[in-house]
C-alpha cells in the first residue's frame, strides 16, 4: 500500500513542484498571498480564490482527461457549458424547481456527450472533427435557448451553487473536490481505468480482447458532457445569468492544457485525474497570480504562455532524459552505494 | 552464361537485428544487369527488411553492398535513389492531388528565373512517358487515373531518378489481369534496357511469367537462389515453407486419439470478399492446422470464426446449439480465444504492463464493474510468467519493451487466463526466436492433450505437421483440401498447395 502511495506521489511530483514554484513566485510580488481569514463562516484569501475560480476548468479537465485517455479530444466542452448554463437559466426562470432544473441541465450535458460519443465511436469520425461540430453549433444552440439575450435569474438555490459556502469552503470547490474524488475512485476502483487506457493505446487489440470499445468510448464523452454541465451551472450561478456568447469561452483549450500539464499524453493511454486537476489549478494560479501582481493586463497572456511553455519544456522527453542522465551520472559516482543495493 | 562480374547489385552477408529477433541473418542477394529477380518468402521471412536495407530505409547491422562493383552505403532512400536504386511500393507513394507531370518532377522541376517552368515540365513529362507506351494528359491530377497507371507513373519517376536498380514491392497486388499484363510489358522493356529489377510478390503464377531467377528467404535466412526455368513449382513452395524437420517430429509422438464429440460446427460459413463459404467441424482435443500460401484466406478464416469480421453466410454451432458469433465479445462468451497474426497492431497493448495485458481479456469478459483484485491480477500474471517462461524484468514492465517471442507468450497467457475451450492461433511462432518457437509448439501439444480444441495457422509446414491432427489447405480464399491421419506429411501438404495452384494457373 505504501508502495502504491509512493507511486502516486512520484507521478504527481512534477505538477506539485510546478505549482509550488508558481505560488512562491506570486507570493514574492504579492506579499499577502498566503494569508487566509475566516469571515461570515467562510475562508477568504488568494489561495481559496484560486480554488474557487479554477472550478470550471478543473471540472472540464476531469472529463477531458478520460476522453484524452481514449485517444480522443473534446473541443465542445466550452460550448456545452454555454448550452447547459442557458438551459439551467431558462428552466429556473420558467418556474421549474431547483432539483428539476439540475436534472434537466445535467441531462442536457450528458446528451451532448452522447452525441459526441456516437459520432466518434459508432460513425468513426475523428474526435477533433466530431466534437468541433458541437463546439461551433453549441453557442448557436445556447443563443436559441436564451433567445439572444443574457438570461438572468434570481433563484437563491441556484445562485448558492455558484457563490455559497459550506464547511468554510466556497461551494464550487466542494463540488469539484467531491466530484473529482468520486470519478477518480470509480475509475480506479473498478476496471474502467485500465479498459479506457487499453482502448486509448490500442483500440483494435482491445476490441479483439473483448473490450466493449464503443460503449466505453461513448461513456467517456458522456462523462465529459456531464462535467461541462456542472461547470456550466457553476459559471451561470456565479454571474446569476446565462451568457450564451461568453460562458466557457476558450475553456476547452484551458482544459486540454490542464490535462497536458498533468502529464497525460494526447496520444491516449495512461492518465491521472489528480494530475489534471493539479494542472488546472496551476493554470488558475498563473491567471490569479498575474492579476494580483499588478502587471499591465496586456502582458497577461504572454506571461501565461511563457510559464506554460517552461512547464512543458521541463516535461518534454529530451529534458527528462537529460535529468535521468544526470541522476545516473551522480549515481555512478557512488559505486559502493549502488552495489550495496 | 553470365558470371559473378555481371552482378549489378551484390549484397553479401547482410545482417539486420531488431530487438529480440534477428530479421536478417547473413543474407546474400545478387542482382544481374537486365534480369527480373523475384524475391519470395512468407510474411516475416525478411523480404521487406532486405529491401529496406538495400534502399537505406533501414541501416543494416552487417554485410556489404556493391553496386556496379563499387561498395555503397545507402544512408536513406533519397541517397539510394541518387546512387541508382529506386523503389515502387504497392501503395503508390506519390501525391494524388498533383498533376502527373508535377509528380514526375517533384523536387526537381525545371525552372526559369526561379519559377517552375510548367510548359517545359509538361513537355519533358510527355517525352518521359512515351517510353512507357502511355498516352496521358500530364496536366491532369494523378488521382484521375487508375492505380495501374499511377503505378506506372511511379515506375517512370523511379527509373528516371535512379536508372540502375528498380525494386517493385508487391506492385500487382491491386491490379486486374489486364493491368498486370501492361505492367509486365513495361517491366520487360526496362529489363531490355539493362535495368536490374527486383520483383516482390506472392502470386506464384506471376513469378513464373516474368522472373528470370528466384531468391527465397525464410525466417530471415537465405534458402537459396534458383533459375526460374528449372525450378519446379513444388520445389519452390517447399523452399518457401520448409519441410525438413516435419517427419522426425511427427514420428516421435504417438498418434493422438481424436474421436471425441464434435464441439464446434461451422456450416457454409463465409464472408464475401474475405473467404468463400466452408464447412468446418472441430472436436475436443483436436488441433486443426491451416496451411496455404500468403493471401490464401488463412487469416480471413480465423477472423470470421472469432467474429472479428461478421460472417455473411452460414451458421455456427457450439455443442449442438446455434450461436451468433457476430463480434469478438460474443465469441469470447462461447469461450473462444484468438491470438492474431499481427501482434503489434492487433495483439499487444504496448504501454500497459505485462500484468495488465495478461488480465485484459478476462477483465473485459467480467465487465468493468467487477474488477479483478490486484492480488488476483498479480497471481495470474506471476503464474503465467512462470508457466510460459515469459522473460521480463517484472510484471509491471510495459509489454512493448519485451521481445517478440515474449510478447507472443503474454498474448497467449491473456487467452489462457480466460480458460478458453477453443483457441485460434494465427501464426503463433512468427518472428520469434528458435527457443521460444519450440516452447510454443510444445505448449500447443500440451493444450490439446488437456482436451482443448485449437485451430492453428502457420506458414511453417514442419510445425503444422508436428502438432496438427488434421490439416486444411487453403487457396484463393477457398478451403480446397483436408488431410488427416497418416496423410499429414510435408509432401502431401506441399502437393495439395501446389496442385491447387497449378489448377488455378491453368
Amino acid at each position: 500500500m505504501t508502495a502504491t502511495l509512493k507511486g502516486y506521489a512520484l507521478r504527481l511530483l512534477p505538477q506539485i513542484i510546478a505549482l509550488a514554484a508558481i505560488l512562491l513566485m506570486v507570493s514574492f510580488v504579492f506579499p499577502g498571498f498566503f494569508r487566509l481569514e475566516i469571515q461570515n463562516g467562510r475562508l477568504y484569501g488568494s489561495l481559496i480564490d484560486i480554488l474557487n475560480r479554477g472550478a470550471p476548468v478543473v471540472l472540464l479537465a476531469i472529463g477531458m482527461t478520460v476522453v484524452i485517455a481514449t485517444k480522443g479530444i473534446d473541443l465542445s466542452v466550452g460550448a456545452v457549458m454555454a448550452i447547459c448554463g442557458a438551459v439551467a437559466a431558462s428552466s429556473i426562470t420558467s418556474g421549474h424547481s431547483l432539483a428539476m432544473t439540475l436534472v434537466i441541465t445535467l441531462g442536457t450535458g450528458i446528451l451532448c456527450g452522447l452525441w459526441n460519443g456516437v459520432l466518434v465511436a459508432i460513425l468513426d469520425i475523428q474526435p477533433i472533427i466530431a466534437t468541433l461540430v458541437l463546439m461551433v453549433a453549441g453557442r448557436g444552440i445556447a443563443q436559441l435557448v436564451t433567445e439572444g439575450a443574457i438570461l438572468t435569474f434570481n433563484d437563491q438555490g441556484l445562485i448558492f451553487l455558484g457563490s455559497g459556502s459550506f464547511a468554510w469552503l466556497p461551494l464550487p470547490v466542494i463540488i469539484w473536490l467531491v466530484f473529482g474524488i468520486l470519478v477518480a475512485l470509480i475509475v480506479r476502483k473498478t476496471a474502467l481505468g485500465m479498459l479506457i487506457e487499453a482502448i486509448g493505446i490500442n483500440r483494435q487489440a482491445s476490441t479483439l480482447s473483448g473490450v466493449l470499445t464503443p460503449v466505453l468510448l461513448i461513456a467517456a464523452y458522456m462523462l465529459s458532457g456531464l462535467c461541462a454541465a456542472i461547470a456550466g451551472i457553476i459559471a451561470a450561478a456565479d454571474i446569476k445569468g446565462a451568457d450564451a456568447n461568453n460562458a466557457g469561452l476558450w475553456l476547452e483549450l484551458d482544459a486540454i492544457l490542464a490535462v497536458v500539464i498533468g502529464g497525460t499524453s494526447l496520444l491516449g493511454g495512461r492518465f491521472s485525474i489528480a494530475a489534471s486537476v493539479l494542472g488546472a489549478i496551476i493554470i488558475q494560479s498563473i491567471n490569479t497570480g498575474i492579476l494580483l501582481s499588478g502587471f499591465p493586463p496586456e502582458f497577461n497572456l504572454i506571461i501565461k504562455a511563457a510559464i506554460i511553455v517552461f512547464i512543458l519544456v521541463l516535461q518534454s522527453p529530451p529534458v527528462r532524459n537529460a535529468f535521468t542522465f544526470l541522476a545516473l551520472l551522480r549515481a555512478s559516482r557512488k559505486p559502493t552505494e549502488r552495489q550495496a543495493r | 552464361m553470365q558470371t559473378i562480374g555481371d552482378n549489378l547489385l551484390s549484397a553479401t552477408r547482410i545482417d539486420k537485428i531488431f530487438p529480440g529477433a534477428k530479421a536478417l541473418d547473413k543474407v546474400d542477394f545478387h542482382l544481374r544487369r537486365g534480369e527480373v529477380h523475384a524475391l519470395l518468402g512468407e510474411n516475416g521471412a525478411g523480404k521487406s527488411t532486405l529491401v529496406k536495407c538495400l534502399t537505406g530505409a533501414y541501416r543494416r547491422d552487417g554485410g556489404t553492398i556493391l553496386l556496379d562493383g563499387v561498395e555503397v552505403d545507402p544512408r536513406d532512400t533519397f541517397n539510394a535513389q541518387k546512387l541508382g536504386i529506386g523503389t515502387v511500393y504497392q501503395e503508390v507513394n506519390l501525391l494524388p492531388n498533383l498533376t502527373v507531370a508535377e509528380n514526375l518532377f517533384l523536387g526537381r522541376q525545371p525552372r526559369r528565373l526561379g519559377f517552375v517552368d510548367v510548359a517545359a515540365m509538361n513537355r519533358q513529362a510527355r517525352a518521359l512517358l512515351e517510353n512507357y507506351e502511355l498516352d496521358l494528359d500530364v496536366t491532369r491530377t494523378l488521382d484521375s487515373y487508375s492505380v495501374a497507371i499511377q503505378q506506372v507513373v511511379a515506375i517512370a519517376r523511379a527509373v528516371d531518378l535512379s536508372g540502375k536498380v528498380l525494386i517493385l514491392d508487391e506492385p500487382t497486388a491491386s491490379l486486374d489481369a489486364h493491368e498486370v499484363e501492361m505492367l509486365f510489358r513495361i517491366v520487360r522493356r526496362l529489363k531490355a534496357r539493362g535495368l536490374g529489377i527486383v520483383f516482390i510478390t506472392h502470386f506464384l503464377e506471376q513469378v513464373y511469367e516474368i522472373s528470370d531467377r528466384i531468391t527465397v528467404l525464410r525466417n530471415g535466412q537465405l534458402v537459396g537462389t534458383r533459375d526460374t526455368a528449372t525450378l519446379e513449382r513444388r520445389d519452390l513452395i517447399s523452399m518457401m515453407i520448409g519441410r525438413e524437420l516435419a517427419a522426425e517430429i511427427r514420428a516421435a509422438r504417438e498418434e493422438p486419439d481424436v474421436t471425441g464429440p464434435v464441439r464446434y460446427r461451422f456450416k457454409d460459413y463465409g464472408r464475401k470478399g474475405h473467404i468463400s463459404p466452408f464447412d468446418l467441424d472441430v472436436r475436443a482435443g483436436e488441433v486443426v492446422g491451416i496451411a496455404g500460401l500468403l493471401g490464401s484466406g488463412r487469416t480471413e478464416t480465423a477472423e470470421i470464426l472469432f467474429g472479428a469480421h461478421r460472417a455473411d453466410s452460414g451458421a455456427a454451432e457450439v455443442d449442438g446449439k446455434t450461436v451468433q458469433l457476430s463480434s469478438p465479445r460474443r465469441a469470447i462468451a462461447q469461450r473462444f480465444g484468438f491470438c492474431p497474426e499481427d501482434r503489434k497492431t492487433d495483439g499487444i497493448v504496448g504501454d500497459l504492463s505485462v500484468r495488465e495485458n495478461i488480465v485484459l481479456a478476462l477483465q473485459a469478459r467480467r465487465g468493468w464493474t467487477r474488477p479483478i483484485s490486484r492480488t488476483e491480477q498479480n497471481r495470474l500474471a506471476d503464474h503465467y510468467i512462470r508457466a510460459l517462461d515469459i522473460r521480463t524484468a517484472d510484471r509491471e514492465k510495459p509489454i512493448r519493451l519485451l521481445s517478440g517471442g515474449n510478447q507472443q507468450k503474454a498474448i497467449l497467457a491473456r487467452w489462457l487466463a480466460t480458460e478458453p475451450e477453443f483457441l485460434i492461433l494465427d501464426e503463433p511462432t512468427r518472428g520469434i526466436d528458435v527457443g521460444a518457437h519450440a516452447e510454443i509448439v510444445r505448449l500447443i501439444e500440451g493444450l490439446r492433450e488437456k482436451g482443448m480444441s485449437l485451430l492453428v495457422i502457420s506458414s511453417e509446414i514442419e510445425e503444422l505437421v508436428a502438432y496438427s491432427t488434421r490439416i486444411l489447405v487453403l487457396r484463393d480464399r477457398q478451403h480446397v483440401a483436408a488431410l488427416e491421419g497418416n496423410r499429414i506429411t510435408a509432401d502431401q501438404i506441399i502437393e495439395a498447395i501446389a496442385s491447387a495452384n497449378e489448377r488455378g494457373a491453368a
